[in-house]
């Protein structure tokens, strides 16, 4: 039996400064988890993709990772994606310091 | 130390405009990242978690002091202030951004530094003993051997295209600070009939496989070095797998095939290929030794030295613990933690750099090296000297006296910067050494060796610690494996697993009894953690760790 779909954001990194970027329901990349469009559906999901996908030249490594509503927009389900949120743990650098769109 | 020549200049500044170039069609959209990625993996550049890496190589550890103030100033201009060494004796910078990094590669080829063959897989930046040349138990300096392979390997066309990464270390002394067993290949000088020559070790390395390398020469004379190296990689190319890149190390060609078979196929091709070398690579050797002529040690008394050991404790337990013996009696060999307690393993400030390159110049013969263990090293200092490098050491904040002890731990970057990480190293390396550091226990428990990788790839050559740590994604939380046993010298030894593993809040604590338990072990404070735990197994330590499972068993 297939896994039951669950909640979806596209994220990416910038290709100039490195960063994680995240898709919006614009079609345009923010810095900020919170701006990025949670994606309910799975076919949704993959035609969001493909969109994304468009922007190939300007980010790199584009794929979709799982998360949940929150109180302020999209949440991360897993570890790996809140650190890539914030930021490393031993200086306040990445998010922790900057937060400017692209 | 070796001093780039008009040809190896010229390469750098063309191998980087062809990078800068290669850069702006990325950039310009000209290239597809695709196309791209391997160009800037051939250049040390990866995609990590939150920005680009740079990889930047130190050829055996060597460093003099321009070249430690250009690892500073790329820190400083373009990045954020510090760089990180690694267990390859590289330094990593986490910030850089795209457009900066040919700008960088520039700076560094300005003092005969690069990033080439830093990642890929390709023959890697080749690892030396730290102490070379300044040890009193060395038969050879081994770095002109490293720098020989350094100039054979760099863009060799045979073996660009590895199946995978490929690793040499080598060591000219018989105590093995260079981890041979756990490389690729493993050189270590040995003397037969009064002539220096080679032990060979192949098959060994870390990673999802820890393997302890195999003797397949145990005597190589150092003319054959070349085409006997050319002869291993040209068997592991043709036999090492491709279908599969867990298991296309040569340790797993080696396993599969067996020594005797690579034995075997190794000197049928070192008969025919050695007839290539028509003894070029000789007279290159002796041009590059004549660049490692060791400094003229100066004279003189040391009389400063005994009677600051006799008057200051501080500087005593820093002496005590951070000198290693040097071949000249007069002389010390230094080592500098960048481990203070709480601080991140191998991280070292730019200011923190250009004082170590300063104090290097003053007392150290201009001459750095960088451990494997993410320390750095001053090899040749007079002993007269050490209470005022003692003081300006203390100024930087480089004076910690924890050199062998529990705080000073080998960490990879882990899921903090490496995007291949399962969990996080750095942090749980911070929260043992500031709680050893609190029970000030660190100096009773002794010689320790703590080692820990984020993920299974062993960065942070967990699998060869006295205590190991691997950190795991298990259904989405972190988790700690131990295993304990471990040995990274030339008794190199694969540590065994305890149990279960613990979460992040558990895994300091588990440490503290494996600790406690250790302290009431031991048959005298001479002897170690490993040898006590060689002497009593793996049970009453797992006892300490798992008291609840004894309880359940009794």
């Amino acid at each position: 039996m297939p896994r039951p779909f669950t909640p979806k954001i596209i994220t990416a990194n910038d290709l100039l400064e490195g960063d994680v970027i995240y898709f919006t329901d614009t079609n345009s990349w923010s810095r900020e988890l919170q701006e990025a469009e949670l994606i309910e559906d799975e076919a949704e999901a993959q035609l969001r993709l493909l969109e994304a996908e468009k922007d190939a030249l300007r980010v790199v490594g584009i794929y979709l990772t799982d998360a949940k509503s929150g109180d302020n927009g999209p949440e991360p389900t897993h570890f790996r994606e809140d650190f890539r949120r914030t930021g490393p743990s031993n200086y306040r650098h990445g998010k922790q310091e900057a937060a400017a769109n692209v | 130390m070796y001093k780039y020549n008009d040809f190896d200049t010229a390469f750098l500044a063309e191998r980087n405009a062809q990078f800068r170039a290669q850069v702006e069609r990325r950039i310009d959209g000209s290239l597809t990242e695709d196309e791209f990625k391997p160009l800037r993996l051939m250049n040390g550049l990866y995609l990590q978690l939150h920005a680009y890496m740079l990889r930047v190589a130190i050829p055996y550890g060597t460093l003099n002091s321009d070249q430690m103030r250009t690892l500073a100033l790329l820190a400083e201009k373009w990045d954020k202030g510090y760089g990180h060494f690694t267990t390859r004796q590289n330094i990593q910078y986490n910030w850089p951004k795209l457009r900066d990094v040919p700008d960088m590669l520039d700076a560094l080829a300005e003092v005969g530094l690069h990033a080439i063959q830093t990642s890929g897989n390709t023959i890697r930046n080749v690892t030396s003993d730290h102490f070379a040349a300044a040890a009193k138990d060395e038969l050879t300096d081994p770095r002109p051997y490293a720098e020989l392979i350094r100039q054979w390997s760099t863009d060799h066309p045979e073996f660009q295209f590895l199946g995978r990464k490929f690793k040499i270390a080598i060591t000219g002394s018989s105590t093995d600070r260079a981890v041979t067993k756990a490389h690729d290949i493993g050189l270590r000088m040995v003397e037969r009939d009064g002539v220096a020559g080679f032990e060979v070790i192949v098959g060994g390395g870390l990673g999802r496989t820890p393997l302890i390398g195999k003797v397949i020469r145990d005597y190589l004379p150092q003319a054959d070095l070349l085409p006997y190296l050319e002869s291993v990689l040209a068997v592991y190319n043709l036999l090492g797998r491709r279908d599969n890149k867990y298991k296309a190390r040569i340790k797993i060609t080696v396993l599969e095939n067996g020594i005797d078979t690579i034995r075997e196929m190794v000197e049928e091709r070192f008969e025919e290929r050695r007839k290539a070398f028509d003894g070029t690579d000789q007279q290159l050797l002796e041009e590059i030794k004549a660049h490692f002529t060791p400094p003229k040690l100066r004279g003189g008394n040391v009389e400063t030295y005994l009677t600051a050991y006799d008057a200051d404790p501080v500087f005593r337990s820093w002496a005590d613990t951070n000198l290693a013996a040097h071949r000249d009696d007069n002389h010390a060999i230094v080592t500098i933690s960048i481990k203070a307690h709480g601080q991140t393993p191998g991280d070292a400030t730019a200011a923190q750099m250009r004082g170590m390159a300063d104090l290097a110049e003053e007392f150290g013969y201009n001459e750095l090296r960088i451990s494997h263990e993410q320390n750095v090293i001053l090899p040749h200092v007079h002993k007269s000297d050490l209470p005022a490098l003692h003081a300006k050491l203390k100024e930087h904040g480089l004076a910690t006296a924890n050199v062998g002890l529990i705080s000073d731990i080998i960490a990879c970057p882990g899921m903090d910067y490496c995007a291949l990480a399962t969990a996080r190293s750095i942090p749980v390396a911070q929260e043992i050494a500031s709680r050893f550091d609190e029970l000030k226990l660190e100096h009773d428990v002794g010689h320790l060796q703590i080692k820990i990788s984020g993920c299974i790839n062993a960065c942070g050559h967990h699998h060869v610690g006295h205590i190991g740590i691997l950190g795991l994604d298990r259904a989405g939380v972190e988790n700690y494996q131990i295993t304990l046993g471990g040995d990274a010298t030339e008794t190199a030894a694969i540590g065994t697993r305890t149990g279960p593993g613990f979460a992040y809040d558990e895994i300091v604590p588990a440490v503290e009894r494996l600790i406690t338990a250790y302290l009431s072990l031991r048959d005298s404070a001479e002897e170690t953690f490993l040898q006590t735990y060689r002497r009593v197994g793996m049970d009453p330590f797992k006892a300490a760790l798992y008291p609840e499972a004894q309880k359940k068993v009794a």
